[in-house]
């Protein structure tokens, strides 16, 4: 590791926007979403009526949280038509476009743990404590078996994800402090520890994407110079290596773990434009490796 | 378990040990989730406790079912016209995000359309309501008689005024007044068959406190056993007494001697009823005493009516109206 600052080397290369794009449209759409959602309860706008569990746009698009609504399933009850329908569309967005691109695109404790993990890179806090990434699905398996033996939507008691997006539309309360442990817990406790490693809400939507078309790829990984910064900045960074340091071992150039949230900061922090949004049909040998015949040109986004 | 000894061939050696690993690290993971599980159980089944004055919105369904059909939404916060609703916050006593209402801060409006459960996408507030009447919030329940007006023998009436199912749901009943001897209580009294739990008359109640209280309705509610009749239901079914009047016998009533009680009978005291009253011969017993509604008494003394004060009682005597009762500073 260099002393230089992730994405250092970006900039130079592509200037102050070039290397912050994906996460600017990130901060963009995640605000964008939470404003739709206060326009009702701040100006008297109704556009979006509700939260995350469930939202009524216009009078006529219902969407459910489909992890919500399995809790709920799970206790013994099944929703109204509404309810369904609102289920039935988001389950088939997020196939499509990744699982995870809720919690990157969407999530408002993704701000919370993002900032607790740029801060934890400006301090240079090191250590962690130690926790398996699969914690997360044991907690999303405990979560709907507690649902089924409590009768009662388990997780929905302690979410910070719906609490803080509940708090900031409907009165916070106590919940800033809950949202407050989750950043000192990611700051201070765990790198990356909530979203990475416990919230069952990322596993549910990252088993949701796991066949999804739309994946980061890494087409121009011969021009890789292990600056490292993709890793560094990468909330789950074991996702990168498979396809970014396949070519030894054949695998292809797209990143397929399901634990990918579509983020798309490793395309910013890269000063040699390695990865792209793309298709995970996608998947041949770019052109210049052993065995790869034919130029994988992933769709521009 | 595979051993880790020389008598194993090397590839189960090396398998072991790894093996062992993984069953280590799933019951680890087991046990801590399991642990973190355990204590949300926990917290569910005192989620499940809604504090008294917490009011679900209409329709919800059983506290129990509602919460693991409500996806606190906030649907029908939104719809409602009048902001009775709100989420819980963490901080209050009723699970987080779900939707409550203190009446006596904003009761429920009884909105005819139901907008609420209109809008719920989940059906924990059940879409099989759709005549607000028929929701049940609460009970109503006259809790305090020390401080209810009405009771203390005041007209206040303003629960009574406000119900929106007025003289269903509460009635006034009159009782004579015993501490003035000359006035009625109007008692407000609720009836569960009618009573929505909307909470409009714990908001009108004038005290400081409201006397007059919307409870979930296992609190509100007693519960006559299983085997208990209303006679005078079992009546009205049949259209009959259940019983043989004609065998009846009427037992002697004792009274403190020297002391008569017109159409009783006590030969204990030498005191026999007279002829033609109840208890001079065998018969049926009378539905009601002499003036309730009873058979008319031809021998009672005059003015005994049931219009008129019995003798030593305030009023007995003509002449002025004494401003207090004997005894308390009034004249006879």
């Amino acid at each position: 590791m260099s002393d230089k600052r992730i994405g250092a080397d970006a900039r130079a290369a592509k200037g102050w926007f070039g290397a912050h794009k994906w996460l600017l449209l990130r901060r963009g759409t995640q605000l964008a979403i939470l404003g739709l959602f206060l326009l009702g309860p701040l100006a008297g706008v109704w556009i979006v009526k509700g939260n995350l569990a469930y939202s009524y746009t216009f009078g006529v698009l219902p969407l459910t949280d489909p992890y919500v609504a399995l809790q709920s399933l799970f206790t013994g009850h099944l929703p109204e038509t509404l309810g369904l329908v609102g289920v039935a569309i988001v389950v088939a967005f997020y196939v499509l476009v990744g699982g995870r691109v809720y919690c990157s695109w969407v999530c408002p404790v993704n701000i919370v743990t993002d900032s607790a993990g740029w801060l934890r890179r400006r301090l240079g806090i090191k250590g962690s404590v130690h926790l398996a990434r699969t914690t997360r699905y044991w907690m999303l398996a405990m979560t709907l078996v507690g649902s089924a033996l409590s009768g009662v939507i388990l997780w929905e008691l302690v979410n910070p994800v719906s609490m803080l997006h509940r708090g900031l539309i409907f009165g916070i309360g106590f919940a800033w402090t809950i949202v407050l442990a989750v950043f000192l817990f990611d700051l201070f406790v765990m790198s990356r520890g909530w979203c990475g490693r416990l919230c069952p809400v990322g596993a549910f939507y990252g088993l949701l994407g796991r066949v999804s078309p739309l994946r980061v790829s890494a087409p121009a990984r011969a021009a890789c110079n292990d600056c490292m910064d993709c890793f560094e900045v990468c909330p789950e960074p074991q996702v990168i290596r498979p396809a970014l340091k396949g070519a030894a071992t054949g695998a292809g150039p797209v990143i397929l773990a399901a634990a990918c949230t579509n983020c798309g900061r490793c395309i910013d922090v890269c000063a040699k434009d390695v990865f792209r949004f793309g298709s995970r049909f996608n998947n041949a040998l770019p052109v210049g490796e052993a065995g790869g015949d034919r130029a994988a040109t992933p769709g521009q986004f | 378990m595979a051993r880790h000894d020389e008598t194993l061939p090397p590839a189960v050696r090396k398998a072991a040990p790894a093996r062992r690993q993984f069953i280590f690290d799933a019951a680890r993971m087991a046990c801590g989730v399991g642990m973190l599980g355990l204590g949300l159980g926990l917290y569910a089944k005192q989620a499940k406790a809604l504090p008294a004055l917490a009011l679900r919105p209409p329709g919800a369904l059983a506290e129990g079912d509602f919460l693991g059909a409500c996806i606190r939404c906030g649907l029908c916060v939104r719809d409602c016209p009048y902001d009775t609703l709100s989420l819980a916050k963490p901080e209050a006593p009723v699970a987080t995000g779900t939707p409550y209402f203190t009446a006596r801060s904003i009761p429920c409006e009884m909105c005819e359309d139901i907008p609420c459960v209109k809008a719920c996408p989940t059906g924990a507030l059940d879409h099989g309501l759709t005549d607000i009447n028929r929701a049940r919030m609460g009970l109503a329940a006259l809790i305090d008689h020390e401080t209810c007006l009405n009771f203390l023998g005041l007209r206040c009436d303003v629960c009574y005024r406000v119900c929106p199912v007025i003289d269903k749901a509460i009635t006034l009943e009159l009782v004579p007044n015993t501490r003035t001897g000359r006035h009625a209580m109007f008692l407000p009294t609720v009836h569960s068959e009618h009573c929505t739990g909307c909470g409009k008359c714990e908001k009108a109640c004038v005290t400081e406190e409201a006397a007059i209280k919307v409870l979930p309705i296992a609190l509100a509610k007693g519960a006559l056993g299983q085997h208990y009749r209303l006679g005078w239901e079992e009546q009205k079914k049949s259209g009959g007494s259940l019983i043989d009047e004609k065998s009846m016998v009427d037992l002697p009533d004792r009274l403190p001697e020297g002391t008569t009680l017109p159409g009783h009978y006590d030969p204990a005291s030498g005191m026999t009823a007279p002829p033609g009253m109840p208890g001079s011969a065998p018969g049926p017993v009378p539905s009601a005493p002499p003036g309730l509604g009873g058979p008319a008494v031809p021998s009672a003394p005059p003015g005994l009516g049931s219009e008129a004060v019995p003798p030593g009682m305030p009023g007995a005597v003509a002449g002025k109206v004494p401003s207090h009762p004997p005894g308390l500073g009034g004249g006879r």
